[in-house]
């Protein structure tokens, strides 16, 4: 029975995720029919081009890995009452903390290791002001994590266009020594172990939160802060256990986009391969309920819709951007508690009619 | 250094203040009626591109911003109904406000044609008024007199005093028979109406285009101008002017010959985001903000 309990205990936020999703693909549907693009057509392409075979797997789980870190710092965060939207600039830092160890020699496993850690340091000292600037001075996250989102932006190009840069090609960094690489899982894809330091995290994660002291008290923190307070549960450990830890993870999300991703190794002029993975992360924290498990399956939905958009892209042609905005849709969907009324209402009846027809 | 550069960073001040302290004023507004929008910042970058659209299909300038600030104003509806009626999750809908005007703006973009980037004609751009030191845009004068406006109209009216009261104390306002929802829904479609103006103002007038990025983090700086401000729409000019300052001194220094190779632009580039950063901290502490801001009305 207790297998029976806690299935429907996660149901409805299954059910509800699931609902989200469907309203946002109709939503992307009706915005392509008003472009003059096949839905149908765009879809099927979609969905082949992410699960469709072994490969597309592969690439899916591949997309999917920064984004578990990602979602994890927010999803952290918000367990604790937090909204730490600063995933985005903590993970430029750690992506340049893991190409900055490549100007070092090292033998291998120690160099990657060497590397994933000046990410992890990276990323915490980048979210440390944050947390200092909210217990401090009391400025809220939204604003600070944002402020800091933008000047990481610019100290990467700074870093990118001066410092790091690859001596025979100006457009990009130096490449990620061999020694420093994350080996590939399957031949030919861009699938690496990184996912294995991606998986290992969200473990940590769950245990942390619903095995120790420190996530108990980080839970009744973000659940009832009135409560906390009696119990004497400090908020200032609470603040700056939530932005720490949340840093460490988007760093490490840096660093298995640089380490893991062939075939530069390397961040390019304008970023392109980690921008916008510490908002999209965002998406999937909301999506997976803000559980680490839940966040796993969807980096996996959002890494597949981001390779099968590339694939839409191309053969019915509809631009890969239209993948955001069926995120967002799908937020703004998760945001009203309202859906979950609609929902229920849907359910009875359907029930009602399938129980009368039985009669 | 001579005047006519004084000169020019005034006028660069100016025109960068508008778009800050326009969102700054419409989230003052919602603000006080207890609604906080992070999602200013896609409702600025989808006005921005609606906006120019606008103006191009109308062949007007002034039929552009109209495009743009009903677009904020549906923008704002939508926002309204999910977090009044709906008792949304506010923080949540303007995440995702944000990652819809992301996609949605660079998407259509790309169906322009132009990945990433859109010109807007000359001819359908504001005309800026000529003065002996420098070129004014209208909206610079707009964005002052609606400072005003706004502030009379929270301060000195019965309506500011029902907007305060849905922001402050919700139930007591219910039982005085205000409407929460109806007061708090009105509040974000004038706020959006606002912010949709600034946002085609980006593109109408200040640049004259659409990219992916031409909101640039104004949204989240107006935010903090409502911080600086305490919900004064006067102090809300000040603090867009000294953010707008910032923002117009990193462009040009950025293409001040001398000064260019001394400091990189990055780092100028970064210096509007750390002013933000410094002047919030600094003044949070004599700050105070309505009671209900941020919580859904549950009549009890």
């Amino acid at each position: 029975m207790h297998w029976a309990q806690s299935f429907r205990k996660y149901l409805t936020p299954i059910t509800e995720s699931a609902l989200a999703g469907v309203i946002g693909l109709a939503i992307g549907a009706v915005i392509m029919l008003g472009y003059g693009y096949d839905p149908g057509a765009a879809y099927v392409s979609l969905f082949k081009g992410s699960f469709g075979s072994i490969f597309s797997w592969a690439e899916s789980l591949a997309n999917a890995t920064p984004l578990i870190l990602t979602a994890l710092t927010f999803a952290i965060a918000m367990r604790g009452g937090l909204f730490n939207i600063g995933a985005e600039g903590q993970l430029y830092i750690g992506a340049l903390a893991a190409v900055s160890v490549s100007l070092i020699h090292l033998p291998y496993p120690l160099h990657l290791i060497v590397a994933l850690l000046a990410a992890m340091v990276g990323g915490m000292l980048w979210s440390l002001p944050v947390a200092i600037l909210k217990l401090t001075r009391g400025v809220h996250e939204v604003i600070s994590t944002i402020m800091f989102n933008w000047i990481a932006h610019f100290f990467a190009f700074y870093m990118i266009a001066n410092v790091l840069t690859d001596p025979m090609r100006g457009e990009k960094t130096i490449s990620i020594a061999e020694t420093s690489r994350f080996a590939r899982m399957l031949p030919g894809s861009s699938l690496n172990y990184g996912i294995v330091v991606a998986v290992i995290a969200a473990l940590l994660v769950l245990f942390l939160l619903w095995r120790t002291t420190a996530g108990f008290e980080l839970r009744v923190a973000g659940h009832n802060p009135e409560s906390a307070h009696y119990a004497g549960i400090s908020r200032r450990k609470q603040v700056l256990r939530a932005f720490l830890i949340g840093g460490v993870l988007a760093g490490l999300a840096g660093a298995v986009q640089v380490m893991g991703r062939p075939p530069t190794y390397a961040l390019v002029t304008g970023m392109s391969q980690v921008v916008d993975l510490g908002f999209d992360g965002i998406a999937v924290a909301m999506i997976g309920r803000n559980h680490p498990i839940g966040i796993i399956f969807a980096a996996i939905f959002f890494g597949g819709l981001m390779v099968g958009g590339r694939i839409m892209q191309f053969s019915p042609g509809v631009p890969l951007e239209l993948v955001r905005v069926i995120e967002g849709v799908i937020i703004l969907a998760l945001a009203v508690p309202e859906l979950k009324r609609i929902f229920h209402f849907v359910r009875s009846k359907f029930v009602w009619r399938r129980a009368s027809n039985g009669s | 250094m001579e005047v006519e550069h004084l000169w020019g960073i005034f006028f660069i001040s100016l025109h960068a203040m508008v778009p800050i302290t326009l969102a700054a004023i419409g989230e003052t507004i919602e603000e006080s009626a207890g609604l906080f929008n992070i999602g200013l910042e896609g409702m600025l970058l989808i006005s921005a591109l609606t906006g120019a659209l606008g103006a191009e299909y109308t062949g007007s300038a002034v039929g552009g911003l109209l495009v743009g600030l009903s677009t904020g104003a549906v923008l704002g509806l939508v926002f309204g109904v999910i977090n009044t009626y709906w008792k949304g999750d506010q923080l949540i809908t303007g995440v995702g406000i944000n990652l819809f005007a992301l996609g949605f703006v660079a998407f259509m973009l790309v169906n322009l044609g132009a990945p990433g980037f859109h010109t807007v004609p000359r001819d359908v751009q504001i005309k800026l008024i000529p003065l002996g030191v420098g070129a004014l845009s209208p909206l610079v004068l707009v964005t002052v007199a609606m400072a005003f406006v706004v502030y009379w109209l929270l301060h000195r009216t019965q309506l500011g005093i029902r907007i305060k009261a849905v922001g402050e104390n919700p139930a007591a306002a219910d039982v005085a028979g205000i409407s929460v929802n109806a007061v708090r829904l009105g509040t974000a479609i004038a706020a959006g109406a606002l912010v949709g103006l600034a946002g085609a103002y980006l593109s109408v007038d200040w640049f004259g285009a659409v990219t992916k990025e031409v909101s640039a983090g104004r949204g989240f700086i107006a935010l903090a101008t409502v911080v600086f401000s305490g919900l004064n729409p006067l102090l809300a000019l000040v603090g867009g002017f000294i953010f707008g300052f910032f923002d117009g001194f990193a462009t040009w220094v950025a293409t001040y010959p001398k000064i260019k190779e001394i400091i990189p632009w990055q780092f100028v580039a970064m210096a509007p985001y750390i002013v933000t950063l410094l002047v919030v901290a600094g003044v949070i502490g004599r700050v105070r903000f309505p009671k209900a801001l941020g919580t859904p009305y549950f009549r009890e």
